[in-house]
C-alpha cells in the first residue's frame, strides 16, 4: 500500500470522530433551540494571534498530562491519578522554588526535579499497593486524587501567605521566573517558556517506547502479560517503574503556568487537567504524535468555546460535551477504520490474484 | 429437527469457497462434500487453510466467495450462533473451559435456555455422557479433570447445544496415545448414532485409523479426495506437500560427559500448599536430549516453569554448568543461554498483535541481534526474523505480518526458530512440534539434532511418543508430580511407555 493511502487511513478515524461529534453537537443545539449558525461561525473562525498562543499554551500542558496517562495505558495500567499527582507536584515545586534556596535558573531546574519526584512518589504509592497488596491502581489513584486536594489545602493553610481572602505559597523570586517566548509581535500573550518541556517529553516518550529495551518490555507487558513474564520481564518491577515515570511526567503538568504566569500555587490553580489528559491520550491512541493532535484539538475547542457566550449566547459547557463525544466516537471510529483497511487490503489481494490468473491463461 | 437427516445423505456441501487475508489467499475454489453419518478428515500442510475453512463453516469468518449448504439447504452464517442453530458445533484446539466451575456449569454456560441450569440440565448431561461413553460427572470441578476428560467436556458442550455436525480442529495434538484411543472410541459411537464429524489432524496414522473419507488441502484449495483404504500415510503426505518427503535418518549418540543442567530434589507446591512436583532429580549433559513422557497435567507445566524461573521452588536446586541458578530470574536464565519453547504458544510464546520482527525480540530482549546496549536494533531484528522465516519455512507474507495472522503450525515454527537462535546451551522444549505438519516436523527434528551434535542439552516434553523415542537419549516418565521410571529409547516400546505413564506399571 502506498504511503499516501496509509496516511489518509491513519487520519480517517480522528476525522470521522470529529464529524460525528460535530453532528451530535449540532443536533443538541437544534433541540435546545440555540443559535446553530452562531455556534459554527464562532468555533470555525480563525483564532486571533492572542488566542493562538493561548491554544499552544494549553495544548502543551494537556500534552504533558496526556503522555503521563499514556505511559500507564501502554501497559494496561490505568493511572487515573494524574490529577492528584500534578496537584501535589505543583504545590511541592511552588513551595520549594518560593524558598529561593538556589539562585536564578538553578532554582528552576531543582524545582522541576522536585515536581517530578513529588509526582512520582504520589503515583508510586499506587504502584506499590498494586504489586504488594494487589490493590487495583484504578481504585488507589482515585483515592489518592481525593486525598491530594485536602492534603495540599491543609499545608497551604499552614505555610501559605494570605492576601485578602486567598492564600498562596510564597511567590517565586523574579530571577527564577521563566520568561515567555514571543510568537506574534502584535500580541502581548507569550508562549510559556516551560511549554517546551512538552516537546522534550514527547521526543523522549517516542524514543524510549519504540527504540529501547525498556520500552519493548513495557509494550510487551501491555499486550500480553503472560508472554512478557515468559520472556523474562519482571512485571512487578515494570508496574512500579511505569507508575513512577507516569507520575514524574504528571509532575510537570503544572510547571509552565507556575513559572510563566502565576509564580505561586494558590487560587489560580487550574483543576481538571489530569482528567483531560486521559481523554487526550485516548484520542491520540497513546501514541506520541497522536496525543499532540488530541491536545491541540482539545485546546482549540476550549479556547474557541470561551467566545461562545459573547458571540452566540451559548454556554461554553457545550464544548465539554463535544469533547466527550469525540473521545467516545474515536474509539468506535478506530475500529471501523481498521475493518475498512482490512477490506481494502483483501481486495488488493484479489486483484493481484485475478491478474495472475489472467496472465496464466 | 436436523436429526431427521439419514446417513448416506449429504450433510455439508461446500462449493467454490474463497477467503483472502491481507497478503494471503487462505482459501480458494474449495469444493468438499461430506456425507451425513461419517467421519471426514481434512489434512494439509501448515497454512494450507484448514482452520480458516472450518471457521467459515462455523460462522466465525465470512467467506469472500462460494456457497455453503447444510443438509441440502444453502446457508449464510453471520455468527457461530447461526451455525449452532443449524446443528453445527466446533471444538477448538485451545480448550475454552472455566477451571473453577463444574462440568455442569461449564456446559450450560451460555445455553441456559435449553435445559435450564438445574436438574433438567444435569439429567441431559448424564444422558449424553452415558450414550457416548464419556464417563463425566456433572458436578465435578473442571480443574480436577485431565486433558482427555476436558476435551470430552468440550464435545459434550456442543452435543448439549444440539449439534449433529461436529468440527474438531486438531483434537489429538494434546493427547497421549491411550487418550487418543479413548477419543476415537467416542467419535465412532457418535458417528454410529448418526452424527457427522469433521476432523483435522497432522498425525496421518490417526487420520487413516479414524476417517471414512479424507480431503487433502494444499495451498488453499482442495487437491484430492481419497478413501483411507486406498492410501498410506506416505501417500497422504506426498499429496499434501506435492512432492516426496525426506526420509528420517538415524544418528549415533552425541552425549558428552559435561553436565549442563542439573536438577536436584526439586519440589513445587501450589498456593494451597499441595505438592505439584516432588523429589525431581536429573542431569542433562551437553549433546543429550532427555525426554519426559507423561499424560498432560502430571506436573510437566510446573517442571518447565520451575526450570525457566517462572515458578517458585519450595525445595531443591537447579544448577547450570556448575552454577547454582535456583534464585535467578527468568531474564538471567534466558540471557545465560536457556531457550524456551512454551507449551502454550499463545499465552507464553507470542505477542499476537505485534509483527513478527517484534516477536523475534521477545525473550531475547537483552541479546544481539535484536539489541545494542539499551537500544533495540530494528534492522537486526528484522533481518534475523527473515532468516528464521527462510530456515524454518514459516509461511507468511513477511516480517511485518502480525503473529496472529499466521496459522497455528507456522506460529510454532517461528517460535522454534527463535528459540534455537543465538546458540542456546540448554533448550527447554514443551511439545516443540505441536500442530506442525509432517514435513515441518522432520525439519524441526533435524534442526534439534544438529544443535545437539554441537553440544545442546535439551529437556524435551512431548505427548508424541514417536517424537520422544526418536529424539531422546533417555526417557523419564512423570506421573503425579514424580519421576517414576527411566527408559532407554533404543529398546522401549510405545506400549511400555504408555502403561508407565498411566501408572498401570505399578500393579505389576
Ligand atoms: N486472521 C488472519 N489474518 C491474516 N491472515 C490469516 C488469518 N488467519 C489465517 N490467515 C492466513 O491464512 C492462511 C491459512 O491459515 P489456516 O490457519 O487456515 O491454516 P491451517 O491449514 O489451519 O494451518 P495449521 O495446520 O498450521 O493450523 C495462512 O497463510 C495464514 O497466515
Ligand atoms: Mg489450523
Amino acid at each position: 500500500m502506498n504511503v499516501l493511502r496509509r496516511v489518509l487511513l491513519g487520519l480517517a478515524a480522528p476525522v470521522l470522530a470529529l464529524i460525528v461529534a460535530g453532528l451530535f453537537t449540532t443536533l443538541l443545539l437544534l433541540l435546545t433551540g440555540d443559535d446553530v449558525g452562531g455556534f459554527w461561525d464562532t468555533m470555525l473562525s480563525w483564532p486571533k494571534n492572542r488566542n493562538l498562543v493561548n491554544i499552544l499554551n494549553s495544548a502543551s500542558v494537556l500534552y504533558l498530562s496526556g503522555v503521563a496517562a499514556a505511559i500507564g495505558f501502554r501497559m494496561n495500567l490505568f493511572n487515573i491519578g494524574v490529577e492528584g499527582q500534578y496537584k501535589v507536584a505543583m504545590f511541592a515545586a511552588a513551595v520549594f522554588a518560593g524558598q529561593a534556596w538556589l539562585p536564578g535558573k538553578l532554582n528552576v531546574i531543582a524545582a522541576v526535579l522536585v515536581a517530578m519526584i513529588a509526582g512520582a512518589i504520589w503515583a508510586g504509592i499506587a504502584g506499590i499497593l498494586r504489586t504488594t497488596r494487589g490493590v487495583s491502581e484504578v481504585i488507589s489513584t482515585i483515592m489518592l486524587n481525593a486525598i491530594a486536594g485536602p492534603l495540599v489545602g491543609y499545608f497551604l493553610a499552614k505555610w501559605g501567605q494570605s492576601t485578602g481572602n486567598s492564600t498562596q505559597t510564597k511567590p517565586i523570586p523574579e530571577e527564577s521566573w521563566v520568561g515567555g517566548i514571543t510568537i506574534f509581535s502584535d500580541s502581548v500573550t507569550k508562549l510559556y517558556g516551560l511549554s517546551l518541556l512538552a516537546v522534550v517529553v514527547g521526543v523522549l516518550f517516542w524514543l524510549v517506547l519504540n527504540r529501547t529495551r525498556f520500552g519493548f518490555d513495557l509494550r510487551a507487558t501491555g499486550s500480553s502479560e503472560s508472554a512478557a513474564i515468559a520472556s523474562g520481564v519482571n512485571t512487578k518491577r515494570m508496574i512500579v517503574i511505569s507508575m513512577l515515570l507516569s507520575g514524574a511526567v504528571a509532575g510537570l503538568v503544572g510547571l509552565p503556568v507556575l513559572f510563566g504566569n502565576s509564580h505561586n500555587y494558590g487560587a489560580s490553580f487550574q483543576a481538571g487537567l489530569g482528567f483531560a489528559g486521559i481523554a487526550v491520550a485516548l484520542l491520540g491512541r497513546n501514541n506520541p504524535v497522536g496525543i499532540a493532535f488530541g491536545a491541540l484539538i482539545f485546546a482549540f475547542l476550549t479556547e474557541q468555546g470561551n467566545l461562545l457566550n459573547i458571540m452566540a449566547g451559548i454556554s461554553p459547557d457545550i464544548v465539554a460535551v463535544t469533547q466527550g463525544v469525540i473521545v467516545i466516537a474515536v474509539v468506535i471510529a478506530y475500529e471501523v477504520v481498521r475493518r475498512a483497511r482490512t477490506r481494502i487490503e483483501q481486495a488488493a489481494v484479489a486483484d493481484a490474484l485475478a491478474a495472475e490468473k489472467g496472465a496464466a491463461a | 429437527m436436523t436429526s431427521a437427516v439419514a446417513a448416506g445423505e449429504t450433510a455439508i456441501e461446500l462449493t467454490g469457497i474463497g477467503k483472502r487475508f491481507p497478503g494471503v489467499i487462505a482459501n480458494h475454489d474449495i469444493d468438499i462434500t461430506i456425507q451425513a453419518g461419517t467421519i471426514h478428515a481434512l489434512v494439509g500442510e501448515n497454512g494450507a487453510g484448514k482452520s480458516t475453512l472450518m471457521k467459515i463453516l462455523y460462522g466465525v469468518q465470512k467467506p469472500d466467495d462460494g456457497t455453503i449448504k447444510v443438509n441440502g439447504a444453502e446457508v449464510s452464517f453471520a455468527t457461530p450462533s447461526d451455525a449452532i442453530a443449524h446443528g453445527l458445533g466446533m471444538v477448538f484446539q485451545h480448550f475454552m473451559l472455566a477451571d473453577n466451575l463444574t462440568v455442569l456449569e461449564n456446559v450450560v454456560l451460555g445455553a441456559e435456555s435449553l435445559h435450564g441450569i438445574g436438574d433438567d440440565a444435569r439429567a441431559e448431561i448424564t444422558r449424553i455422557s452415558e450414550v457416548y461413553g464419556f464417563g463425566l460427572d456433572p458436578d465435578e470441578l473442571v480443574e480436577s479433570l485431565g486433558v482427555g476428560e476436558r476435551q470430552r467436556v468440550e464435545i459434550l458442550k456442543v452435543l448439549f447445544r444440539g449439534a449433529r455436525i461436529i468440527i474438531l480442529d486438531e483434537p489429538t495434538a494434546v493427547l497421549v496415545p491411550h487418550e487418543v484411543d479413548a477419543l476415537f472410541e467416542n467419535l465412532r459411537r457418535l458417528r454410529d448414532q448418526g452424527h457427522t464429524l469433521i476432523f483435522i489432524s497432522h498425525k496421518l496414522d490417526e487420520v487413516l485409523a479414524i476417517a471414512d473419507h479424507i480431503t487433502v488441502i494444499r495451498r488453499g484449495t482442495t487437491v484430492a479426495s481419497v478413501l483411507p483404504s486406498e492410501t498410506t500415510s506416505r501417500g497422504l503426505a506426498e499429496l499434501m506437500v506435492g512432492s516426496e518427503l525426506p526420509s528420517p535418518s538415524t544418528e549415533e549418540s552425541t552425549v558428552t560427559e559435561t553436565v549442563l543442567l542439573a536438577v536436584r530434589d526439586l519440589e513445587v507446591t501450589d498456593e494451597d500448599g499441595r505438592q505439584e512436583l516432588a523429589e525431581i532429580s536429573f542431569d542433562i549433559h551437553a549433546g543429550e536430549i532427555v525426554g519426559i513422557a507423561g499424560v498432560e497435567g502430571n506436573g510437566q507445566t510446573e517442571l518447565v516453569e520451575a526450570i525457566i524461573g517462572m515458578r517458585h521452588l519450595s525445595r531443591g536446586t537447579v544448577t547450570m554448568s556448575g552454577t547454582d541458578i535456583t534464585h535467578w530470574t527468568t531474564r538471567q536464565r534466558r540471557e545465560s543461554g536457556i531457550g524456551y519453547i512454551p507449551e502454550d504458544r499463545h499465552r507464553h510464546g507470542l505477542l499476537l498483535d505485534s509483527p513478527l520482527w517484534e516477536n523475534r525480540i521477545l525473550g531475547h530482549q537483552s541479546r544481539p541481534p535484536s539489541v545494542v546496549g539499551p537500544w533495540l536494533n530494528l534492522r537486526g531484528a528484522r533481518a534475523d526474523a527473515e532468516r528464521i522465516i527462510a530456515e524454518y519455512d514459516v509461511r507468511t507474507p513477511g516480517v511485518g505480518t502480525n503473529a496472529r495472522a499466521l496459522s497455528g503450525g507456522n506460529q510454532q515454527k517461528f517460535i522454534v526458530g527463535r528459540e534455537m537462535s543465538g546458540d542456546p546451551k540448554i533448550l527447554v522444549a514443551s511439545h516443540p512440534t505441536r500442530g506442525v505438519d509432517v514435513g515441518a516436523q522432520a525439519q524441526i527434528w533435524s534442526h534439534i539434532k544438529a544443535a545437539r551434535k554441537d553440544g545442546l542439552a535439551v529437556l524435551l516434553i512431548s505427548a508424541d511418543l514417536d517424537e520422544l523415542i526418536g529424539l531422546s537419549d533417555s526417557i523419564r516418565v512423570l506421573l503425579r508430580g514424580r519421576l517414576v521410571g527411566r527408559f532407554d529409547p533404543q529398546s522401549v516400546t510405545p506400549q511400555e511407555l504408555g502403561s508407565a505413564m498411566t501408572g498401570a506399571g505399578d500393579d505389576r
